[in-house]
């Protein structure tokens, strides 16, 4: 059960991808085949940022106190009066590279969506529908694969 | 009470079943304009989890990019398409649903080997992440750490990222052409008219 309780973010993880697989494995629209694909990339970036997360760690921005020769003003200027509790310990911060990573991944990832989506509306022009199943139909009764020409 | 066991646990798990929520209505819907909603929505939820998790400019890249940009392209294609999904018949469904579990019990018995929520000390976070924290400070004066590393350590990746969405304009671009005529017309693949379901601008053509 602890082991669970530990895991809680792999294991809701898993069920998201999984299901987001689901959707680009069984349904026959493609729009709502991306829409699967893109909840299952939604579902890796949760993967890669929840092992980033460090217990009672601060978001990677590093604190004034720690950021010698700064351009800062050093009284004054963003926080004048800071915590001293905060300033006394040593800060603990979450890991930033999967955060960097994943900062790529969301912007390449809505290039491939444009682009599949683009390729959708296409098909639609040439056969009509977005429906696979209705498309291969097409395809063997047109021969538009010219195979049997 | 379990050892650990906090509010904003609390919230994690809030936020997780909300998610878990969405993405089984994306699988039961078939209205597109509600799925395209929900992936925004999904979007949104899962840009708060990362602000939970301490990742800020993920989460706001997120919220901007996946639940604003995602669901204006979605909604555009969708209204250059059609607006509701065929029902699939409950056998075809049989066969993903077989494969979706195998995958899923693969990795659920993986689960076991990796690091708890929030260790510090996993591999992910003794390594790497702790170095580019520690050297910031000196190399780059800049706070953000993860400025640091997109905009300098890396940014060379960064540069092949603005490649690639340039590319993907690009290839928007010869895909569907600057006429205005994108997803209102019918190709005719070697001068044959496909017999498929007609789009709106011939329905309203045929119609008296």
């Amino acid at each position: 059960m602890t082991a669970i309780f530990e895991h809680f973010n792999f294991v809701v993880v898993i069920v998201l991808m999984m299901t987001g697989l689901f959707v680009v494995f069984a349904t026959q629209n493609m729009i709502k085949k991306l829409v699967g694909l893109s909840v299952f990339q939604t579902s890796v970036f949760l993967l890669y940022i929840s092992l980033s997360k460090v217990s009672g760690g601060q978001p990677p921005i590093i604190a004034k106190k720690d950021l010698h020769g700064a351009s800062y003003p050093a009284d004054g200027g963003y926080d004048a009066a800071p915590d001293s509790a905060y300033q006394a310990a040593e800060v603990l911060y979450s890991n930033p590279l999967p955060h960097v990573l994943i900062l790529t991944a969301i912007v390449v990832g809505v290039a491939t969506l444009a682009i599949g989506l683009a390729l959708v509306v296409r098909v639609r022009e040439v056969y009509g529908t977005i429906e696979d199943d209705e498309i291969n139909k097409i395809d063997y009764n047109e021969n538009l694969e010219g195979v049997a020409r | 009470m379990m050892e650990g066991f906090t509010p904003i646990l609390l919230l994690d798990m809030g936020l997780l079943a909300m998610l878990v929520v969405v993405a089984f209505a994306v699988v039961r819907l078939r209205s597109l304009f509600a799925i395209v909603m929900l992936q925004g929505v999904y979007s949104l939820l899962s840009a708060a989890w990362f602000v939970s998790l301490d990742a800020v400019d993920v989460a706001f890249t997120e919220a901007a990019v996946g639940a604003g940009i995602s669901t204006v392209l979605m909604l555009g294609a969708m209204l250059l398409t059609e607006r509701e999904a065929k029902p699939v018949p409950f056998q075809k469904q049989l066969g993903p649903l077989f494969i979706v579990t195998i995958v899923a019990l693969a990795m659920f018995y993986a689960v076991g080997d990796m690091p708890a929520f929030g260790d510090a000390l996993s591999p992910a976070n003794s390594y790497v992440g702790a170095d580019y924290i520690a050297a910031t400070k000196n190399d780059i004066i800049l706070p953000n750490v993860v400025t640091a590393v997109l905009a300098s350590y890396r940014s060379f990746d960064t540069f092949g990222e603005v490649v690639v969405v340039y590319m993907a304009g690009l290839g928007i671009l010869l895909l569907l052409g600057l006429n205005g005529n994108a997803g209102k017309w019918r190709a005719k693949p070697n001068g044959q008219n496909i017999t498929g379901r007609k789009n709106a601008a011939e329905q309203r053509e045929d119609k008296p």
